[in-house]
């Protein structure tokens, strides 16, 4: 597990930061002047040179004595030892009130998520992340103001909520500003679609013309009365389909996200039937494990069932699909936990920050292809965890 | 605010985003048949379908279902009704229907071209009469190619699939290759998806012929009855070596353009029934993975002959069924066969798409998904209509290409008034069956079996034959699991 937010960092010199400031990381300490106002140089303070001009030179936790070799600089800052992975391009931003780092993109993570607004049109029984309703647009001019430095060589990055779609005009400026600072990069914006059954929404999408997008959006039932009790949002279903129509009308690329617990597993298989016979024309399908953060925490005894108990409802749907040539993964569950035939479709999904193994899963020959766990979900793991040999 | 009792206090029950109204519900457009006794197949508009028992089919229809019970939810999911907390259901399924009915829009796809009514063969069932080889007035020129071209490249389809045939189209080779040259260069404007067939009893293929194939892409298509003296007493031709001629290009045409591009067809005469696992066996050895268990049609010498009159179709049933339980055999030892007649309903039963099937289809395909170009101009709406006009009856011939426009083919009475009548949702007994949507009619086959293009379904063999089928399509997919699994494979979504 790897922390993205950290408290224990120290100023050891003086600074002139009084506000946030974004930073992206590096360590060449020969960066040239111009560049260096948007930079913080991971200094290794054995190589004597000019440091003038970075935005902050970090340090690692134990120089925070050093005060004294390090008299003629400002903004240094000793850094908690849980961010000594930083490394080139990465960037953090850094609250000097609190001396708090968030560290918001990663080179090397397997997915970079934006949480652009925690406001949200629905109530999911099994929500990761539990709206709040506050005015958080910040989150917008921090992405905004993040884009630009982010390396575009990156594969993909993530837009999530709250509701994606209800930060109104800023949406579509966004997504125009990823296509713009990112030409190279795959942008996955998560959204329950509701809004899109305003055709308009989807043509404004559309007319940005972004070079590679997905929305992803759930769908968790094959009928209304199920889906809108699960979304805790009446008339929830008739509005995410004709979302995802009016989105493919626009020939938007979407993926449906099917997220399975206690209340969904049953109708697993009408539910691919139903995606199938009506939204065949849906890019990809994604049948996702549990994730206990948030409310699915709440409802832990309600949504709980060991995935080993829905292995023919998973099995069913996902030969229906892949029938149907429709293209599909199974998403945050371990690989001794799904029938054989169908551990093909399975895919590491699971963001690095918050992965795990278990003990026994050391011994396991499969663990490389292996999605592991939540960190969140190790306090109560499937009884059918078993290593392959 | 009731609060689920399960879930976390700010959670609320599920009844709370419920907004249907018990016994309230709306019934969508369906219809059902019986299967057996107790069991009834109940369809919708797009052929959707649930087995159902009475019991579930009366509580369905007088809405006395409890809105809570499984049921009611699997109705309601595959749109068989709609309540008040939902009415995307009506959007899903306008949604649906326009994708079954999409083809039709497209307009025609399949052109055929009689290009020599000549043959090499005698065969006894042949339905399309054939000339004797020498007859060259039976060969179609390039002024009738060209004005025929013309009128393939009107459909607005954009797909077009040039079928040649005869007789023996081989015959007649240069002037396949001068439509094929002609189509490709005039397809240089018209941008449509241009696939070309054969269909041909391979006596006359040469490597010259298999070059000029596999340079543009040629399907080939011959029949193929079965063992060799099945195959010989069918279909005789001087020489006695049809078989021999058949299984030889067969091979070739694998080995030249490649085992996708060379399909077989078989007729079944009184001669097949018998031996169907000895047929199939015949087309395993030529490493095929289709066959068509085909009755006798009605037209042609088939009927001059009375070789119709010479099984009836409870047998040919029998022989059908024989086959496929075979032909499942196969497939669960590994070896993956279809019935190609079998595939097409299954694929109606399931896919989201229509199909091209013609002679499944409503309204009819006759002209409006497949033409044919007679050797002589003549423009027939279908394969049969011209089968059907070599033995004297020209009903359905729409025109000729030197004498007549697009507009006078394609708005002539004929065609309107048999695509009007061909409507199988609005025929006596058709428009309340529960096997409609996998259905369709065929105008020629009723005009040429009852003179009436609509016919009595209750004598029809079409009718009879296709419901044959379906009834035991369905004991197929509910007998076990494994079974159901190879149907569902042969399904072309």
């Amino acid at each position: 597990m790897i922390k993205l937010h950290t408290k224990d960092n120290h100023f050891v010199t003086s600074t002139i930061h009084e506000h946030p400031i974004l930073a992206k990381i590096t360590r060449r300490s020969d960066l040239i002047q111009p560049l260096r106002h948007r930079y913080a140089l991971l200094w290794n303070p054995s190589i004597h040179t000019d440091l003038d001009g970075f935005v902050l030179i970090l340090v690692p936790y134990e120089y925070r004595e050093f005060h004294g070799s390090l008299e003629k600089l400002e903004n240094v800052l000793s850094i908690s030892e849980n961010l000594y992975y930083l490394t080139d391009d990465d960037v953090i931003k850094f609250y000097p009130n609190s001396n708090v780092v968030d560290v918001l993109y990663r080179r090397n993570a397997n997915s970079n998520s934006f949480l652009i607004t925690e406001r949200c049109n629905s109530f999911c029984i099994m929500c990761s992340q539990p709206p709040r309703d506050i005015d958080d647009s910040y989150r917008i001019i921090d992405f905004l103001n993040l884009l630009p430095l982010i390396n575009q060589d990156t594969i993909e990055i993530c837009i999530t909520g709250g509701e994606t779609t209800l930060i109104g005009d800023d949406f579509i400026r966004i997504i125009n500003a990823a296509k713009n600072h990112l030409p190279r990069t795959a942008l996955h914006i998560l959204s329950n679609g509701r809004n899109f059954k305003n055709l308009q929404l989807a043509i404004n999408l559309a007319k940005v013309r972004h070079h590679d997008l997905m929305i992803g959006i759930p769908i968790y039932a094959d009928y209304s009365q199920l889906h809108d009790f699960i979304f805790k949002a009446d008339d929830a279903f008739d509005e995410t389909i004709r979302g995802i129509l009016n989105l493919k009308r626009c020939s938007i690329p979407v993926e449906i996200r099917v997220v399975v617990h206690a209340k969904s597993y049953m109708r697993l298989p009408q539910l691919a039937e139903f995606i199938t016979r009506n939204l065949l024309f849906v890019d990809h399908i994604a049948l996702m494990g549990l994730e206990f953060m948030g409310f699915a925490k709440t409802n832990f005894n309600e949504l709980w069932i060991d995935p080993f108990n829905y292995q023919d409802e998973l099995k069913n749907a996902v030969e229906i699909f892949s029938r149907y040539g429709m293209r599909v993964s199974i998403y945050n569950t371990p690989l001794c936990l799904i029938p054989e035939s169908i551990r093909k479709y399975s895919v590491c999904s699971i963001s690095d920050w918050k992965n795990d193994f278990l003990d026994e899963c050391n011994n396991c020959s499969a663990k490389e292809k292996c999605g592991g766990f939540f960190s969140s979900n190790l306090g109560k793991v499937s009884e059918h965890i078993k290593p392959f040999n | 605010m009731t609060p689920d009792k399960s879930l976390a206090k700010k959670f609320q029950s599920m009844e709370c985003f419920d907004k249907g109204i018990e016994n309230s519900y709306q019934l969508l457009p369906s219809r059902f048949v019986s299967l057996s006794e107790n069991r009834y197949l109940l369809t919708n508009e797009v052929g959707e379908y649930l087995i159902v028992s009475k019991k579930q089919l009366h509580g369905y229809v007088k809405k006395t279902l409890s809105k809570s019970s499984e049921f009611y939810f699997d109705l309601k999911s595959k749109h068989f009704l709609f309540d008040d907390d939902s009415n995307v259901a009506i959007q899903l399924l306008g949604l649906k229907y326009r994708t079954k009915a999409q083809k039709i829009s497209q307009f025609t796809a399949l052109h055929i071209f009689v290009v020599s009514l000549r043959c090499d063969y005698s065969c006894k069932y042949c339905q399309v009469s054939r000339q004797t080889d020498d007859k060259v007035t039976f060969d179609m020129s390039k002024e009738t190619a060209n004005r025929s071209l013309d009128f393939v490249f009107k459909s607005p389809s954009p797909a077009i699939k040039i079928e040649f045939q005869g007789g023996e189209p081989l015959l007649n080779f240069e002037i396949i290759k001068y439509i094929v040259l002609s189509a490709t260069e005039l397809n240089k404007h018209h941008q449509k998806n241009l696939q070309f067939v054969i269909t041909t009893n391979l006596t006359f293929l040469n490597t010259d012929i298999l070059s000029f194939c596999l340079i543009h892409n040629i399907y080939l298509s011959t029949s193929l009855d079965g063992s060799e003296e099945l195959h010989n007493k069918n279909r005789p031709r001087p020489g006695k070596n049809g078989y021999q001629l058949t299984v030889k290009g067969i091979k070739e045409a694998q080995l030249y353009l490649g085992f996708d591009k060379v399909g077989a067809l078989m007729t079944t005469t009184e001669n097949s029934l018998d031996c169907v696992k000895e047929i199939i066996n015949e087309y395993l050895a030529l490493d095929m993975h289709c066959i068509f268990l085909r009755p006798l049609s009605p037209y042609g010498f088939a009927i001059k002959n009375k070789q119709t009159d010479k099984y009836n179709l409870q047998r040919w049933f029998e022989f059908y069924t024989e086959g496929l339980e075979y032909i499942i055999d196969l497939n669960k030892k590994g070896y993956f066969f279809t019935e190609i007649y079998t595939q097409i309903i299954l694929s109606k039963i399931f896919s989201p798409f229509g199909t091209s099937y013609v002679d499944l289809q409503s309204p009819t395909g006759a002209g409006i998904s497949a033409i044919v170009y007679n050797y002589n101009g003549d423009v027939y709406a279908s394969d049969e209509a011209r089968m059907l006009a070599e033995m004297g009856d020209s009903h359905f011939r729409l025109g000729n290409v030197h004498h007549s426009s697009y507009p006078d083919v394609m708005l002539s009475d004929v065609l309107l008034d048999t695509l009007e009548y061909s409507l199988a949702e609005s025929s006596p007994m058709c428009h309340e069956c529960g096997f409609l949507p996998y259905c369709g009619t065929d105008p020629v086959y009723h005009y040429a079996t009852q003179h009436d293009v609509v016919g009595h379904k209750a004598v029809s063999g079409f009718c009879n034959k296709n419901m044959k089928i379906f009834r035991y399509i369905f004991s197929l997919l509910e007998r076990d699991e494994v079974t159901k699994n190879i149907l569902l494979s042969w399904v072309r979504p």
